[in-house]
């Protein structure tokens, strides 16, 4: 009976920590998919988490709040279209600008708002997520897996958004706009990684701290990868990495559960290390979006 | 004259920078009959149908469709004013089915079952139709290319294309594919399509089209009925003047093998045999050439003998047995064994495109001992140098061994890469389309290069895709269709008339 | 033909995404009610207005040259190095290693040993994302973040665990033995009667990295492997027809850069904290891309930008110490400088080119 408990304990804090993951996957997901390499995850999360926990402050509501760090987060988005697809610059180079356009504005903002060293004040009831919120966002977050995957494989957009994925060529020519294509993709990644990070500082916690995200974005991307860049595959992923998050929580756990210590870094490092082997092609080949990572340059 | 014409081209000009890939175009072409447009490579056929396609804007002139005056600022608006076009290299996503690239672009509403329902039910009608049979739910990457071809066909007509443009539709078909999409035309033509064809073939010119207009240098010479005009009339347009090209040379004197290759099979990354156990052999002062359509294993032949591309069999390079999958199976190898290796892409391959002329030199010959200052450094002064005497002699203009490749033109491009590898004294050159994208006056000189190159008693290997040039060059011709070689002629004892067949793969005695 | 003169590419357009980063990091300042034009006169005051500024903003300067090199080397091969800091964090455990467990007689043989220990361990790390994108196809800057993750996670193990002296509740090493402690340039430039300030971190290992930048300049562009490195990085395809093996340039390039980032832990470990602590790098890995795109892989470019980002870590400490901005301005500013000169670069090249072209004609 007791041990039920426990599980279900564990279970549900798997679930809670899942949620962040598992937005944030899919907001890279939509973005991949659509051939925009997004490392810049993070970044916007940790954006949406200060704006939401920020605004949250100012306001008193936490749904002001809310859209604030979608604001925020879909703001970043917006420079990561501008230099990957308007001015066909560097994917990559441009989410690490991003990463650390978050991490440096949020707390200099922080500062100069609250002057609590980088910090929002602790939020109270109407300035965040009850239990019962909480509870909706995990749902919100559940129900965008299915969501995702019908409009990706059921719907025109998706079909037009996984194509220009693979080849833009193949969508221009088709006589459909791939700029404009791909900036909903990018958006829709914004708005996704905006409740992530609003997740984190108005629901699972009380407020923002300084670089509060921490790798949860580049959990997220290993996820993506580990997911293969399908939908249900990521549900799958997250919650696995989730529980890996919940359980290096309880070190107690699982030295009852399996008899030994297992170190808590062993379990920090775990998912990267799965990406790894994954990337390696050990478990299956994780082949990327044919047109990933490269700028559409218009050819005969 | 009854009906408006389906499409009229009038004054459209259009330049890059300082060049001007189109100048003052006009044609008219009337409905339900096929258009040749006929040019060398670089003639600025592709660029005048990416205007009609909307990638490009035209910097002057207009476009009529059915007497309409149109502006195709985008695909999209070249689509909704009927134009459909088969590029060259297909536009098709690989992972997606025939049906889902289909109705990409062209879905009914938001939803994407009801459309894959309609189209599917248009496709079997289109299928029967024009012989357009294709399995809507096949990956377009388990395709063939001629498959493929027929999807991209498919497209158009499914955005109900009335002109139907092809972009050297043949260059990748097997002549039976290419016999196919003919019927296909022909089909298409008789259902009232206008058809344009973009090629720099003669032959199929002269076999489907009913008028044709000839482009040289950005510039339409001439526009006239299939029916008044011949081959050789046609290649005098093309080039400008009465050249069938004729290189001086006097008659090999071959002497041992140099080259034996014996039983080579090749077999590419993706696992498609492309060289199919050939035998061949090049003798010192003689030139062989591999006469065949692109993408029939010439190009992952001289892959091999370069040494980046792994394959089974024997070649022996003056009777000594070349590692073909080895630690000594690379292109350092190769060079030290006396093998010059002139690449059919220059652009891909033979140079970097960003580096220096004198860079470029020393590219692939890096290790050369003269090119050292000590054991750590190399000596640039003294590859400037020898960068600078080799342009001197092969007349690369501007003689300027610090300029990027990029800034020189296609034929003294080649002409350094040319100076790279046949300074080298090689025992064996091998060249691939030596003369792609270069001008007249470079092609002469690059002709007879490679001449006094063979005259020292060395062996060359040449690929080409242009018959004329094999034949011009070579004292004697292999022919490659599928992997193989299909037989070996002597230039005096062919013609074009043979080769094509055999190129075909057709052999005497099938045919 | 050229768009535009070649010293417009390699220094306008870098001064120019700099002039963009700095007024967008004035407005940013301007924001927060603070005046940038005072922020810019204490950065300057604090950061190069005394040798002790002078200490700090070299020592910086130090770190990121590292980095820098090791992110252009990699750049050179057309491979994005994101794993600098990883691995500077296993040159640090390198250099730990080396410290606390062999005996040194005086410190210019521990330096020697130790910078080949840290060399080893960062390319070491570094080797393995290498040889998973070169055999496996593994994407390079997916493993190299990844990597990051792990190196802080081992790091974390260790220092918790079996390199923490007994008794210690700090997650950090003891102190290195007195042998092993480096000259700063207090002493060094006291051997020739200039003075400079004793408190300063500032040390030899700043000799050191300008010689590295000496080393990879003309390894890039005097010998046989910088042109083999540099034709990869141009193209793959051509490399091939050259006899190059991809997979062989992929390896060393990595293993140079993995080893250049390792190498960084002479100077904040060995010289400055002289033991190893959690999380030592800070962040100076990623800074080093900023470093990099700013001084095009060049390395007498990556001198000059590790020096301005000297300037901007110090500069960024004091106006933290005296105003209301945190040193987190720095943070925003190196985004600035990686956004414009990296992923915006088209933004600033294409009408410049544009104006090249036009005055050009004017010329003509």
């Amino acid at each position: 009976m007791e041990s039920l408990t426990i599980l279900l304990e564990v279970f549900n804090s798997s679930l809670r920590l899942a949620t962040p993951l598992l937005l944030a996957c899919l907001a890279g997901l939509f973005s991949e998919r659509a051939g925009i390499f997004d490392i810049g995850l993070e970044g916007k999360m940790l954006a949406a988490a200060f704006f939401s926990a920020a605004i949250a402050a100012v306001t008193g509501s936490v749904w002001i709040g809310l859209l604030a760090g979608i604001g925020a987060s879909l703001a970043l988005a917006g420079i990561h279209g501008l230099a990957s697809i308007t001015f066909r610059g560097d994917q990559l180079i441009s989410g690490v600008a991003i990463n650390f356009l978050a991490a440096g504005l949020t707390v200099l903002i922080a500062q100069s708002w609250f002057q609590q060293g980088g910090r929002t004040p602790s939020l109270g009831d109407g300035a965040r997520f009850g239990p019962l919120g909480s509870q909706i966002f995990i749902y919100v977050a559940l129900m965008t897996v299915p969501a995702s995957w019908w409009v990706l494989f059921r719907t025109r957009f998706g079909l037009r958004l996984r194509a220009v994925g693979e080849n833009p060529a193949a969508v221009d020519t088709a006589g459909v706009n791939v700029v404009r294509l791909r900036f909903a993709a990018v958006a829709i990644c914004g708005v996704l990684c905006g409740i992530a990070g609003a997740y984190l500082s108005t629901a699972l916690q009380a407020g923002f701290v300084k670089d509060m995200t921490a790798g949860r974005g580049f959990i997220a991307l290993a996820a993506l990868i580990f997911a293969k860049w399908r939908p249900w595959h990521a549900l799958g992923a997250c919650f696995l990495f989730g529980f890996l998050q919940a359980i290096s929580l309880r070190p107690d756990l699982i030295e009852a559960v399996i008899g030994f210590k297992v170190q808590v870094q062993l379990l920090d490092a775990l998912p990267y290390i799965l990406t790894v082997v994954i990337l390696a092609g050990f478990v299956g080949s994780a082949i990327p979006p044919r047109a990933g990572g490269a700028p559409y340059v218009k050819e005969r | 004259m009854t009906q408006a014409p389906a499409l009229e081209l009038k004054g459209i000009s259009k330049s890059f920078g300082p060049v001007q890939a189109n100048k003052d175009i006009s044609i008219s072409v009337q409905p339900g009959t096929v258009h040749g447009i006929i040019g060398e490579n670089g003639a600025g056929k592709s660029t005048l149908m990416s205007i009609l396609y909307g990638f490009y804007k035209a910097d002057a002139g207009e476009i009529f469709i059915s007497g309409q005056k149109t502006q195709i600022p985008d695909s999209q608006a070249a689509i909704s004013a009927g134009i459909g076009m088969v590029f060259q290299h297909f536009k098709l996503v690989e992972n997606f089915t025939v049906l889902e690239n289909v109705v990409l672009g062209a879905e009914d509403g938001a939803m994407l079952r009801p459309s894959l329902a309609k189209a599917r039910k248009l496709l079997t009608k289109l299928a029967d139709e024009y012989e357009l049979n294709v399995d809507p739910d096949a990956k377009i990457e388990d395709l063939g290319v001629g498959m493929q071809q027929r999807v991209e066909i498919l497209k158009a007509l499914y955005r109900q294309a009335d002109i139907l443009i092809l972009d050297e539709p043949t260059g990748v078909l097997t002549p039976a594919e290419a016999d196919h999409l003919f019927r296909i035309l022909e089909n298409l033509r008789a259902e009232g399509k206008t058809i344009i064809l973009i090629t720099h073939k003669l032959r199929e010119i002269m076999e489907i089209t009913d008028t044709v207009s000839v482009m040289r240098r950005g510039e339409m010479t001439a526009t006239v009925k299939t029916s008044d005009t011949s081959p050789e009339e046609l290649a005098e347009l093309m080039v400008g003047r009465k050249v069938l090209l004729r290189v001086d040379k006097k008659p090999a004197e071959p002497g041992v093998p140099v080259l034996e290759i014996a039983n080579l099979t090749m077999v590419d990354s993706d696992g498609v045999t492309r060289v199919k156990g050939i035998d061949l052999n090049v003798r010192a002062g003689e030139v062989v050439g591999i006469a065949g359509v692109a993408g029939n294993g010439q190009s992952e032949l001289l892959e091999v003998l370069g040494g980046y591309a792994t394959a089974t069999g024997t070649i022996r390079l003056n009777g000594e047995e070349l590692d073909l999958t080895g630690k000594h199976s690379d292109g350092q190898s190769r060079r030290n064994k006396g093998i010059a290796h002139v690449p059919e892409d220059r652009q891909r391959e033979g140079l970097i495109m960003d580096f220096s002329a004198w860079e470029n030199t020393a590219f692939g010959y890096h290790h050369d001992p003269k090119y050292q200052r000590n054991a750590l450094f190399m000596d640039n002064a003294a590859i400037k140098k020898d960068t600078q005497e080799k342009m001197d002699r092969f007349d690369v203009r501007p003689p300027d061994p610090n300029l990027a490749a990029k800034n020189f033109s296609g034929g003294n491009q080649q002409k350094i890469v040319l100076a790279r590898e046949i300074e080298r004294n090689p025992e064996l050159l091998l060249i691939g389309q030596p003369t792609r994208g270069v001008d007249i006056g470079a092609i002469e000189f690059i002709h007879q290069q490679i001449v006094a190159l063979r005259d020292q008693g060395k062996a060359i290997l040449l690929v080409s895709v242009e018959l004329e040039e094999i034949l011009a060059l070579s004292d004697r011709i292999a022919v490659m269709f599928d992997g193989q070689i299909m037989g070996e002629r002597m230039p005096a004892d062919t013609d074009e008339k043979e080769l094509g067949l055999l190129m075909a793969g057709v052999t005497e005695g099938a045919a | 033909m050229e768009k535009m003169p070649k010293w417009a590419d390699v220094v306008l357009v870098p001064i120019i995404s700099l002039l963009l980063a700095a007024i967008l990091s004035a407005i940013v300042i301007a924001a927060i009610g603070e005046s940038p034009w005072a922020a810019l006169k204490l950065m300057v005051e604090g950061s190069l207005g005394s040798t002790y500024g002078w200490g700090y903003t070299l020592y910086y300067a130090t770190n990121f040259m590292f980095t820098g090199l090791a992110v252009a080397v990699a750049f050179h091969a057309r491979m994005f190095n994101i794993g600098g800091e990883g691995q500077a964090a296993l040159g640090g455990l390198g250099v730990a290693l080396v410290c606390m467990f062999i005996p040194f007689p005086h410190w210019s043989i521990a330096l020697l040993v130790a910078a080949i220990a840290a060399g080893l361990f960062g390319a070491v790390w570094a080797a393995i994302p290498a040889y998973l994108q070169a055999r496996r196809g593994s994407h390079i800057v997916i493993t190299t973040i990844m990597f990051n993750f792990i190196a802080s996670a081992l790091l974390n193990f260790l220092l918790i665990g079996a390199l923490k002296p007994k008794g210690s509740m700090e997650p950090a090493t003891g102190k290195f033995p007195e042998t092993t402690h480096l000259p700063t340039l207090h002493d060094i430039l006291g051997v020739i009667g200039i003075p400079f300030s004793k408190a300063a971190p500032v040390n030899v290992s700043f000799i050191i990295a300008i010689l590295a930048c000496v080393v990879v300049w003309a390894l890039i562009w005097k010998t046989r492997l910088g042109l083999e490195i540099r034709s990869y990085g141009e193209s793959e395809p051509g490399a091939k027809y050259a006899g190059i093996s991809p997979f062989k340039i992929i390896m060393i390039s990595m293993f140079i850069s993995g080893g250049l980032a390792g190498m960084m832990a002479i100077n904040n470990v060995m010289g400055e904290a002289e033991r190893l602590v959690l999380n030592s790098v800070e962040g100076a890995g990623f800074i080093g891309i900023a470093v990099a795109l700013m001084g095009r892989s060049h390395p007498f470019g990556v001198f000059l930008a590790a020096i301005l980002f000297g300037f901007l870590y110090q500069g960024g400490a004091e106006l933290a110490l005296w105003t209301s901005i945190p040193r987190e301005l720095i943070i925003v500013i190196q985004a600035l400088v990686i956004l414009f000169t990296g992923a915006l670069d088209n933004m600033v090249r294409t009408p410049l080119e544009a104006v090249f072209l036009s005055l050009r004609k004017k010329g003509a």
